[in-house]
């Protein structure tokens, strides 16, 4: 058996899992996957998120993508990012720059098994700022200088593709360039408030081919995240695994441990479990009926006659889903256009699913409506993110016995 | 550096390089953890009963990780670790 299709049944723990510790932000970036911004008073406490961290740790999950949110702004982050370390659980974590002054990046300098991953979507200040806030370019500009002050060996910069910024990569490569750091791209999902700009912001068909043929070219250092797979039925296959791992090596836990099959598909239908269940963490990965779903044979439905399926497998789960495409069916940005017919075909009949997860400062509260807490210990139970998986550097299908992942 | 057993082998992650590698079958498996009770490479690789015809291909795998820096030469016995 090829070793991609090992990771179709799934593993015993996650390759790349994504733990968002608070949806707590100081931004309110109009594209957020996890519509983040007010606090969730049922966060994991600071003992909970160490007790998540000691479960990994004995799964052997090497180390966890943290967001948000935005992670730093948690009190206990440094803490909680030492604890983690120490327990042999490495942390690459993804800020706006908020709290990344002199002292913070030095301190970041010292640590090992740390990596940091500064957002910023656009490469001038007037294309980020529109879609971050004012000021957020700034923000990242100075978190970055004080990285490379500090001696930081090499942060990632993180920049999510749009309309906007696709002309702008080469900007974006000279801007890694210039502070030392790694260039990382990724896709704009249709997923939290990403829904509500989708359609304005996603890259156009033909941008989708120069990015694709950019990432060709010039992509040899550039993370992806795996995030653009689709696009390899253009032609030469893109490094990665070319695979969804939505909750066969993906997956994510969020502020109040909730377990997600993958960042960009907060919504109840991939909702597994909550760590704070009696079995924990281990229990959703490895029992949940929806990862056991996810993990069975996938049948291609209408894009199993298409040529191009063995390259792109019908794409991106939460793209589809949030666009109200049939998860079977071509991804919206498929690149021989079959999405775009699917997607002129709902005719507005039946609205996207949307998320009923929404921490942004602009939604009502409480939008899930209260959870029944019992009294003692623990939680209830309650019925139930390219990411992706983080930048695979070699193909999985070859038939070595050794591949390199990076 | 970590094995995690999977049910294709393993994947060993190195906690310095951050680098991430997949062995691909159980006998990579048991020739890597060997490779610290044996003098060198070779008796790793006869230990875990790799076929001779095989045994190109696990040097080759062999040398993949010591690029990436999973594994490294033992500099005392001038063997691989």
């Amino acid at each position: 058996m090829k070793l991609v299709e090992h990771f179709q049944h799934g593993l015993n723990s996650p390759i790349c899992l994504t733990w968002e510790l608070t949806y707590a932000c100081n931004l309110a970036c109009v594209h957020c996957l996890s519509s983040s911004g007010r606090r969730d008073p049922r966060e994991l406490s600071t003992a909970e998120a160490k007790g998540v961290v000691d479960e990994l740790q004995k799964m052997q999950v090497f180390y966890v993508n943290i967001g948000g949110g935005e992670p730093t702004v948690r009190p206990d982050f440094w803490e909680l990012l030492d604890y983690s370390i120490d327990h042999d659980v490495g942390v690459k974590f993804s800020t706006n720059g908020i709290k990344l002054n002199k002292e913070r990046a030095t301190q970041l300098a010292r640590t090992d098994y740390v990596d940091v991953q500064v957002s910023l979507d656009g490469a001038t200040a007037d294309v980020n700022d529109h879609v971050r806030g004012p000021g957020s370019y700034a923000t990242a500009m100075r978190a970055l200088e004080n990285l490379a002050e500090a001696g930081f060996g090499r942060p990632k910069i993180s920049v999510v593709m749009t309309r906007q910024n696709v002309d702008q990569l080469d900007e974006f490569k000279a801007i890694a360039d210039k502070f030392g750091a790694q260039l990382r791209i990724t896709r704009l999902r249709p997923s939290g408030r990403g829904a509500d700009v989708w359609d304005e912001l996603h890259p156009t068909a033909a941008q989708q081919r120069q990015l694709y043929d950019w990432l060709v070219a010039r992509g040899e250092d550039v993370l992806t995240g795996d995030s653009f797979f689709h696009l390899s039925a253009y032609g030469e296959a893109l490094p990665g695994l070319n695979l969804c791992g939505a909750g066969r090596v993906v997956c994510l836990i969020d502020p109040i441990g909730d377990v997600y099959a993958c960042p960009f598909a907060i919504h109840e239908q991939f909702l597994a479990g909550n760590v704070r269940s009696s079995g924990g963490f281990q229990e959703v990965w490895q029992h949940s009926e929806l990862f056991l779903d996810l993990r069975r044979p996938q049948t291609g439905g209408a894009c199993q006659s298409c040529q191009h399926y063995d390259s792109c497998q019908g794409g991106c789960m939460a793209a589809k889903f949030f666009t109200g495409l049939p998860l079977d069916g071509p991804d919206p940005e498929c690149v021989r256009g079959f999405g775009e017919l699917a997607l002129a075909a709902r005719n507005g009949a039946v609205p996207p699913p949307k998320s009923d997860v929404d921490h942004s400062r602009s939604a009502p509260r409480n939008t899930r409506g209260p959870v029944p807490v019992t009294i003692g210990m623990g939680r209830p139970d309650r019925a139930c993110e390219t990411s992706p998986i983080a930048g695979f550097g070699a193909s999985a299908n070859d038939s070595g016995l050794f591949s390199p992942a990076r | 550096m970590a094995l995690r057993p999977e049910s294709f082998g393993a994947l060993v992650y190195h906690f310095g390089t951050r680098r991430l590698s997949f062995l691909k079958t159980s006998r990579l498996v048991e020739v890597v953890t060997g490779l610290e009770r044996h003098p060198d490479v070779h008796a790793a690789i006869e230990a875990a009963g790799v076929e001779e015809a095989q045994r190109p291909a696990y040097l080759r795998a062999l040398s993949g990780l010591a690029a990436n820096g999973t594994i490294e030469k033992r500099h005392a016995e001038g063997g691989r670790r």
